[in-house]
């Protein structure tokens, strides 16, 4: 994303935003309520449109993408039921939409894809279970692990942690540590860390819609206080205008 | 007995039947989506709606079936159109949808010099009046949201399941949410002959919320609430003939009191079932803290004993009294 804003009803929440995430990374978005950081993960897959400024994935304009197969996506949730009771599987496996074409029935890939996916996350032995029965934590594990089926290159996660144990979040953890070792680029937006942080490869810190802090990561302790040491005037440096493409995204190979 | 072999053998009674088997299919069907995305009285915002279609129809002396699937339609895009754009709150815009086409419907048809009765018909249903005509024509949009319903059903599932998920997966939202709402009208219509516009929506909500009283999966919810759906309308259907020999009995509201009745029969037995499933869940394995014995017992816990044996990790607890007593040894142990 270069020089990405989002206005929620005409009120401008992200302003400035250049962010460009590599193959393979391991990225935690980090900040206080109300920082913006679900916006940017919100606004990075497209749920929220731009204002102003332009996204790519995998070096192909927002507009022009299609490939949505190489996403992955773990929304905010308090839990995964509805109006109608539905079976874990079933809810992992809408997981590999992406994947069917209309009207075609699941095929053994699918199938081996889906069992992959709750095998990863820990719920083989709930799959016949409907979702409602189970706990808060297992229900992001099964958000996760319909993610996970789609077998996708690149992972949104927004809070997968929020309301979660500690068990609970060492699981995710380890899932997450599985899927960073298998090449995944994963984009985590998180309040607390937890048994997650050994596995960050870099932090950002949003504070007021902006980035304040990008770089190794960073103790808890300092993240409240990682905007203070970047003072930043704004500059009117000139635009640079080429007209190569300029590429914010995940490359692969790039690493 | 015998009257009632000879009405079955008459040529309106078999084209009623028939129409009840195919909105039977059709309307739960399209109804578990709505369940789904708790919508589940947007088929009585659309049956209100379709009044004025028919009234429409009367009034212009064309089809009433084809004018309240355009208006149904119409309806029904505008109440997700009213829901997408989120100011308006969606029960207020249901609402106002309801009231303007009930006074719009019950106002043309006065206009049109017809009687109360005539609307009657469409608003109770009259399946036993069903033309040779009609019953094709139900045939066709039911079995056409059968397939829609079901060869999308990934689709749409995942769709009504997590609307944010389902874009980020690269679906067309507003495609299949209006593809829901053109499906609801359509079945409104086709269940507007066999059930009436006012109780339309009972045969699209109560099979659902009968068959989910005993299942765990969307799938089998769909299919079990299309096999009780056609079971109450044809069953409604044939006890209201049955009966019509010693009263009058109207087929419509017959159905949807059969419909009911199978959600009376069916809640406690889910109720039973989900708090017998809650009790016999495994409790999870930790680490014990202490290694707490009972002084005495008063019997051994086994299969017979009446006590609830729970699966806690390699073991059983057994649950009496409130406490957990697992057997250890010769004694129990406090769990």
């Amino acid at each position: 994303m270069s020089n990405g804003a989002v206005a929620i009803a005409g009120r401008p929440i992200l302003r400035g935003i250049d962010l460009s995430v590599r193959s393979g990374e391991f990225v935690a978005l980090m900040g206080a309520n109300g920082s913006g950081k679900s916006t940017l993960v919100r606004a990075l897959t497209g749920l929220r449109p731009l204002a102003g400024g332009a996204l790519s994935l995998f070096g192909t304009p927002y507009d022009d993408f299609h490939d949505w197969q190489r996403v992955g996506f773990v929304p905010q949730r308090g839990g995964a039921a509805s109006g109608v009771p539905a079976s874990v599987w079933e809810i992992v496996a809408s997981g590999r939409l992406t994947h069917r074409r209309l009207l075609r029935p699941l095929g053994r890939r699918d199938r081996a894809a889906i069992a992959e996916a709750l095998d990863v996350v820990g719920l083989a032995h709930r799959a016949r279970d409907g979702v409602s029965t189970l706990s808060g934590g297992q229900q992001q594990r099964v958000l996760i692990a319909r993610a996970l089926a789609g077998e996708p290159d690149l992972f949104f996660l927004d809070e997968p942690t929020a309301g979660v144990d500690l068990p609970n979040q060492q699981i995710l953890a380890d899932t997450l540590e599985t899927l960073s070792e298998r090449g995944a680029t994963i984009v985590l937006v998180a309040h607390e860390l937890g048994p997650m942080a050994p596995l960050i490869d870099r932090a950002v810190v949003m504070r007021d819609g902006r980035i304040a802090y990008d770089g190794p990561p960073l103790a808890s302790a300092e993240v409240a206080t990682a905007h203070l040491d970047g003072h930043h005037h704004h500059h009117h440096e000139p635009e640079r205008h080429d007209h190569a493409p300029h590429v914010a995204s995940p490359i692969d190979g790039a690493r | 007995m015998s009257d009632f072999l000879d009405l079955l053998g008459l040529p309106f009674m078999q084209r009623a039947i028939i129409a009840a088997v195919f909105t039977g299919l059709a309307a739960p069907a399209v109804g578990t989506y709505l369940v789904q995305r708790r919508q589940a009285l947007m088929g009585d915002g659309i049956g209100h709606v379709a009044v004025t279609g028919v009234a429409l129809g009367l009034l212009t002396n064309s089809s009433p079936t084809w004018t309240a699937v355009v208006v149904a339609v119409l309806g029904a895009v505008l109440i997700e159109v009213i829901r997408e754009r989120g100011h308006t709150n969606g029960d207020v815009a249901l609402a106002l949808l309801f009231y303007g086409g009930l006074a719009g419907g019950v106002l043309l048809t006065g206009l049109a010099g017809q009687s109360a009765a005539r609307l009657n018909q469409y608003l109770f249903g009259a399946i036993t009046t069903t033309s040779p005509g009609d019953v094709i024509v139900v045939m066709v949009l039911a079995a056409v949201i059968v397939l829609v319903c079901v060869g999308l059903s990934p689709q749409l599932f995942a769709v009504a399941q997590d609307q944010e998920f389902a874009r980020v997966a690269g679906l067309n939202i507003r495609f299949y949410n209006v593809l829901v709402a053109v499906l609801a009208a359509v079945s409104v219509t086709v269940a507007m002959r066999t059930v009436g516009l006012l109780l339309v929506s009972a045969l699209m909500v109560v099979p659902v919320a009968t068959s989910q009283q005993l299942t765990r999966s969307f799938r089998s919810t769909l299919g079990a609430a299309m096999v009780l759906g056609t079971l109450a309308s044809v069953g409604g259907l044939l006890l209201s003939a049955y009966a019509s020999t010693y009263a009058r009995v109207a087929p419509g509201p017959t159905i949807v009191l059969v419909a009911l009745a199978g959600f009376v029969v069916a809640w406690p037995v889910g109720v039973l079932l989900r708090s017998r499933h809650r009790l016999r869940r495994p409790f999870p394995v930790v680490e014990v803290a202490a290694h707490e014995v009972i002084d005495e017992h008063p019997h051994d816990h086994g299969k017979d004993c009446g006590h609830v044996a729970v699966q806690h990790g390699d073991h059983v607890d057994y649950v009496h009294g409130g406490h957990r007593h697992a057997p250890h040894g010769r004694h129990y142990d406090e769990h």
